[in-house]
């Protein structure tokens, strides 16, 4: 038997899915994270998982991996100490960023200056200079790159990068500099990347931060990754080890070590990748994603099986030029305190969160606030007693927390709760809005699939905001994330700037150029033994209107010579740009970035069937109960999702509970149960 | 009201209760949908003025023309009253003409779309946007003639005029403003890409509607408006005192040789209301550098310096505006009589945010921040290039945030909201330009506990031969410090002859040749300090003299002795600091540094340039 096991690692807890490849029989499980170093849970969580699932760690293929932990460096400025080499001239480029305050009109009065990624200290400059046809300006002043490269090595930093003007169009001065540092740092086992290796794009910026912030995450998840290979080694884990990447791929444990700024985004991916598993199970090829945790949700959109990129990763207040899923992220979870400003008495809830500790006021650990969680047990969607019985909530002490928000307002009790969950699902459906309606998705052609520990008490109010049905609630929505990380493939990407106009160029040298792409991720995945038959090869170029700001992604099929690909190409750039922005401009098409992606086979995994039932869900019935609803207080019925059958159908408003989730069908919709366990809610009929 | 508005359908709109929770929800959609404004606009604008630095203002407002989202105030009122011809379903705006609006927009240069957004035959919003064009023809490449003694020299001159007539557009009109610009493919793009900003709004607008109902929509405007006014009661009789105050500050000069000259400001309350009185502000000036300042768009301002100083959780919006009362005198720089040329307005304009954040803080020194809001520095560079095309750069720069309450000002950062710079690899591969430095200017932000931020020091190196302009202030009178703060650095500019010579520029100036490796320094000013400098840590300071900062001179004004390595001599730096303290006086709210005399007589020796001569006023009856 052979098993992929999916870890993803969250804030407060690590979950753990084990699937088996042929059976598609799957089993979860959830241990607390340890922050100090996540890789402890993830040896405990997976001993376990072994343990209970009867097999041995041999068993196990495949170990795929999402974690924070390069997105924690960056936030939490646990880096490396990273050493910038610039043009002279540009020692502060990270400091002067991009010169945007964020906010409106006198926002700087209140806005904190930032502190750049690598310290001014270690930023140092060398004379030198390419043109930006990449002709040689100035050469390198050699000495006085080494005097500066001295000068780092004294300050004692961690890493190396190079960011030269123009970098992005020839190399050569970035090569020099780095044959430098080899000998100035000979016999230090330090690392050196030049931003022309990692981000070969125009924007010295940008291309700067990435760089640095590659290196800076570089050490940290190079000693993670060390040591949890050798610890699943140590207990008999002999199958390869993956990581997912921002952009919802897999690559291997070395190349994550290599270019870990691609897994800045690793955490959320995987709630997408997950749902993107789901969806094909349950038939469904538009789905919207709905990740509701404590302190915030993440939502993205999937068109057609594929979910969207962008082509930067943001991280705090940084932004980051690697692709990753476009994810957009909120801060309204369950955990988001409403309150009520004096001066205007307006209800706002979020971005304040109570945390794990005190937590809403229902888990009894002292808070006092009203975040959204109690709202929920107010109005009776989540049940006192949570499945498994480890422990109840606190109704009183909710009831208690939400009231202060009901007499700051002046309304009741009931109100109040139903205004603070109006107002969180109004969030997220804002959240929603950004990734379909302003992107010109209509979100009627779309599946909402909400998940996290609290994503299927939200999903059904938000699907009636945004017209998108069915709503999807998978199995085990809490351990989604993990789901995604063992049902996904390996990826490797490689890009390039190209910035000519298509009168400058055509096919046969766009295709001469994508082939140099090719050979690149082609050998990236030999190396993982996927020889380049197997691989399933995309070509990308963004398009845009010279001049334009703003390129646009387009699918590329051209073959070498045939001219009239690109007419193609532009032609479906205008299309989308027209659904995108209600316009076309007649100036000339740009081709501004190449792109080639390669993607490992797509996995033949199995899914299992339940049990088929009669449509009658009674046997699942845990308890009557009553839940306040729509301004009153309704008849509701508890059921146990473990005991539904295929096809059962269940008229809301109910509540179905499970081990780490639970979730509400609103009066007037009813949900069934498909084939493969997930819940589908639709309006009745009717309605 | 003279324009008169074609609604098919007479009903009146029914006032409902709207519930607090819907209030928030259609705010919060409305917000979106500005924010949706700018980023449909940023992404198929084509000039870098626009789409890189973002040069560009939404607003949508209800029904009778009061904003509700944005961050000007709303034009829609000034526009309704002096348009006298209809308007209907289908029909968008165009005009550039401050005159025709109340100086709802300022100078030619932005074109400024105004949509009414009809519902069923009645107006329920309204969608509208300026953004700034590169070109609109003139005398001079950027239409910014500092020397322009008339707004008739300023290139295209638009009334309002229908540039979509019941939802066709009007290509004649596009065709001729077009025409005027020297970058006509920008003009249009840039012009397309605000209408469909606008349009996007619209439709944001109706699927609310759609959602809550045509009477909740206009209610809870209305109620939005209200919200904000009993917000902002509150503040104002919290925040500003009955007795008045005042604060005066000026504009260098106008390109002339003229200057500076004075904007003064008296600001007091009676009952609820706020007084804010430009009694004593220079008559208006024979150049350019006028700014036709909009009430409106002033109380806005007012507005949100009020709630970002004293309490940023309010949103805001129009509906304080009966609490606030703006008085500017006829014929002064600040509301120029027909046909004064107002091109240059962008130093004022600056200026008054300077104003104004000193008025509302010097009573309550902890809310104060130091000078640093001053205009925003141009460079304009055009030619023709090696194969015989036209090129044509506007570029807006930065300078220093000032020190804050809250800590130092960034350096080298945008005050103008979402403003970014141009990346300079860029510039480089567009423009026949090499930038051999881009950092913030060491020691050009006040000392300060809280120090102010740098300057920005550019210098560029020009490729090919071309012309440039120049437009900038804050050369001749410094940016003021704060609570014992100092002064900022002045801005200056120098250019550096291929040939070896070398001049000063001054900050406003034309039609200067540029030849093939030519390098120009464009260093803008710093912002003030905040607080004691002597109070700062001293290992903070050496930190920044390793970090470039600030330089080991420059350290001496903070009283650290430091080396070039940022160690701190303690020592020899408490015997400074003790120095310093027994050699000053008491510490003032504001530090303006030397009066004007002093800087006049300094001028040539500290800047290169002469001093500015004093301005007089020839009694100017009708233009």
């Amino acid at each position: 038997m052979a098993y992929r096991l999916g870890v993803d690692v969250g804030g407060t807890f690590t979950d753990l899915l084990l699937f088996n490849d042929e059976s598609g029989r799957t089993f979860r499980s959830k241990v607390p994270s340890t922050p100090h170093d996540p890789s402890e849970a993830v040896i405990t969580g997976t001993r376990g998982i072994c343990e209970s699932a009867g097999i041995a760690p041999s068993d196990i293929e495949d170990f795929l991996h999402g974690t924070t932990v390069a997105t924690n460096a960056v936030l939490e400025g646990k880096g490396a100490r990273v050493g910038l080499v610039v043009t002279e001239g540009y020692r502060q480029v990270l400091q002067i960023a991009r010169s945007l305050v964020p906010g409106g009109l006198a926002a700087w009065i209140i806005w904190p200056k930032p502190e750049p990624l690598a310290r001014l200290e270690d930023t140092v400059e060398v004379p030198g200079r390419l043109l930006a046809t990449g002709e040689e300006y100035r050469p390198i002043d050699e000495a006085a790159t080494r005097a500066a490269l001295e000068q780092l090595k004294a300050n004692g930093v961690e890493a190396i990068t190079v960011c030269l003007m123009n970098a992005y169009v020839s190399d050569k001065h970035e090569r020099r500099v780095a044959e430098i540092a080899a000998e100035v740092f000979d016999g230090q086992d330090i690392t050196i990347s030049l931003s022309h290796d990692i981000l070969p794009e125009m924007y010295e910026y940008e291309r700067a931060l990435t760089t640095v912030a590659n290196a800076a995450v570089r050490p940290v998840v190079g000693r993670y990754v060390r040591n949890l290979e050798s610890e699943l080694r140590g207990f008999g884990m002999s199958g390869r080890i993956n990581l997912l990447r921002s952009d919802g791929g897999l690559m291997t444990a070395k190349k994550a070590q290599d270019a870990p700024v691609n897994l800045l985004m690793s955490g959320p991916a995987g709630g997408v990748t997950g749902a993107l598993w789901v969806a094909s199970q349950a038939g469904l090829h538009n789905i919207l994603t709905l990740d509701v945790g404590g302190t915030s949700t993440d939502v993205a959109l999937i068109e057609d099986l594929e979910p969207r990129l962008v082509r930067n990763t943001d991280v705090g207040h940084l932004s980051v030029r690697a692709s990753s899923l476009d994810v957009k992220t909120v801060g309204a979870g369950g955990g988001s305190i409403a309150h009520v400003p004096e001066l205007t008495r307006a209800l706002r809830v979020g971005p304040e969160s109570a945390g794990a500790v005190p937590g809403p006021a229902c888990y009894g650990k002292g808070g006092e606030q009203a975040p959204v969680t109690d709202a929920n047990v107010v109005l009776g969607y989540l049940p006192e007693s949570l499945l498994g019985g480890s422990f109840t909530l606190d109704r009183d002490a909710s009831v208690a927390a939400v009231q202060t928000v009901a007499d700051a307002m002046d309304i009741g009790l009931h109100e109040a709760a139903q205004g603070i969950i109006d107002i969180v699902n109004e969030n997220m459906f804002g959240a929603l809005r950004m990734i379909s309606v302003q992107q010109g998705y209509d979100p009627r052609d779309f599946a909402l699939m909400g998940f996290g520990g609290a994503g299927s008490l939200h999903s059904n109010a938000v699907a009636k905001l945004m017209g998108a049905w069915p709503v999807v609630v998978p199995n085990s929505p809490g351990v989604l994330c993990a789901l995604g990380d063992a049902t996904t493939r390996m990826r490797a990407e490689a890009a390039r700037s190209y910035s000519k106009v298509i009168s400058q160029t055509n096919a046969a040298e766009v295709a001469d150029a994508l082939a140099e792409l090719r050979a690149q991720v082609l050998s990236e995945l030999a190396e993982e033994g996927i020889g380049a038959d197997d691989a399933e090869l995309r070509y990308e170029i963004d398009l845009r209107y010279h001049g334009q700001g703003f390129e646009i992604p387009m699918p590329f099929t051209g073959k070498h010579g045939d001219d009239s690909a690109l007419q193609a190409l532009c032609d479906a750039f205008d299309e989308e740009h027209r659904r995108m922005f209600t316009f076309n401009m007649d100036a000339e098409h740009e081709l501004v970035n190449l792109r080639v992606i390669a993607l490992g086979q797509a996995l033949a995994l199995p899914a299992l069937e339940i049990e088929k039932g009669n449509g009658d869900p009674s046997g699942a019935k845990l308890s009557d109960h009553r839940l306040w609803v729509d301004g009153e207080e309704r008849d509701a019925v508890i059921y146990d999702r473990a005991k539904l059958r295929a096809g059962d159908s269940i008229p809301g408003p109910a509540i179905i509970v499970e081990m780490d989730s639970t979730a509400l069908v609103l009066p007037d919709h009813v949900a069934t149960v498909d084939d493969y366990g997930n819940i589908l809610i639709n309006p009745s009929a009717g309605h | 009201m003279v324009a008169k508005l074609i609604e098919t359908n007479s009903a009146g709109f029914e006032k409902v209760e709207v519930d607090p929770v819907t209030l928030d929800i259609i705010e919060n959609a409305l917000r979106n949908a500005r924010i949706e404004m700018d980023a449909t606009l940023f992404r198929t604008a084509l000039s870098p003025g626009i789409r890189e630095q973002g040069d560009a203002f939404p607003l949508i407002a209800e029904r009778n023309g009061k904003m509700i989202v944005g961050q000007f105030g709303s034009f829609i009122d000034g526009f309704l009253n002096a348009f006298d011809g209809d308007l209907e379903d289908g029909d968008v705006i165009l005009l550039n003409d401050p005159y025709s609006c109340e100086g709802a927009i300022s100078h030619n240069n932005d074109q400024l779309v105004i949509m009414p957004i009809f519902r069923n035959g009645r107006v329920i919003s309204w969608a509208a946007m300026f953004g700034h064009m590169t070109d609109i023809g003139g005398k001079v490449p950027g239409s910014l003639p500092t020397d322009a003694t008339s707004i008739f020299e300023e290139g295209l001159r638009m009334p309002p005029v229908k540039l979509y007539r019941k939802g066709e557009l009007q290509e004649d009109i596009l065709k001729i403003a077009t025409h005027q610009s020297r970058m006509p493919e920008w003009y249009r793009a840039d012009l397309h890409a605000i209408v469909a900003s606008c349009r996007v709004a619209a439709l944001r607008v109706n699927e609310i509607c759609e959602r809550f109902g045509e009477d909740v929509y206009v209610s809870a405007t209305e109620e939005l408006l209200a919200r904000n006014h009993r917000a902002m009661k509150i503040l104002i009789g919290q925040a500003i005192g009955e007795d008045r105050v005042s604060f005066e500050d000026f504009i260098c000069d106008d390109g002339k040789g003229n200057g500076p000259f004075k904007i003064k400001c008296t600001m007091w309350r009676e009952g609820e209301r706020v007084i804010l009185d430009f009694e004593g502000t220079d008559p208006q000036s024979d150049s350019s550098i006028n700014f036709y300042l909009n009430e409106n768009m002033f109380k806005m301002f007012f507005g949100i310096y009020m709630i970002m100083v004293f309490d940023p959780q309010i949103l805001f919006n129009d509906g304080f505006y009966d609490l606030v009362e703006v008085r500017v005198p006829e014929g002064s720089l600040l509301k120029p009589k027909f046909p004064a040329a107002l091109s240059c307005r962008t130093h004022a304009l600056g200026r008054i945010f300077d104003v104004l954040g000193a008025l509302l803080g010097q009573k309550t020194p902890d809310f104060l921040c130091a000078a640093g809001f001053s205009s925003s520095p141009h460079l304009m560079f055009s030619g023709f290039d090696k194969t015989g095309e036209w090129y044509q750069l506007f570029q807006i720069g930065f300078g220093g945030i000032p020190g804050r309450p809250m800590g130092d000002g960034p350096d080298g950062h945008s005050l103008w909201p979402g403003f970014t710079n141009v990346p300079n690899e860029f510039l480089e591969h567009y423009f026949p330009m090499l930038i051999e430095r881009y950092e913030s200017a060491a020691d050009s932000g006040g000392a300060g506990l809280h120090r102010g931020g740098n300057g920005i020091h550019m210098t560029y190196r020009f490729l090919h031969d071309g012309r440039i302009s120049i437009h900038d202030d804050r050369w001749f009178v410094p940016p003021w410090g704060v609570n014992g703060g100092l002064p900022a650095a002045r801005s200056w500019k120098r250019i550096d002859r291929a040939d070896g010579s070398s001049e000063h520029l001054g900050s406003k100036v034309d039609n200067i040749d540029v030849h093939e490796g030519d390098l120009l320094h464009y260093v803008t000013w710093g912002g003030g300090g905040w607080g004691d400098p002597l109070g700062r840590d001293p290992g903070l300071v050496g930190q920044e003299v390793a970090q470039g900062l600030v330089s080991v001179d420059g350290a001496r004004r903070y009283g650290v002795v430091v080396d070039a390595g940022g160690s701190v001599d303690q020592s020899a730096t408490e015997a400074l600091r003790e120095k310093l303290r027994g050699g000053r006086g008491e510490l003032g709210v504001f530090d303006f540094g030397p009066d004007l005399d002093t800087l006049r007589a300094n001028c040539e020796a500290d800047t290169g340039l002469p001093a500015p001569r004093q301005p007089v006023w020839r009694n100017r009856g009708a233009a």
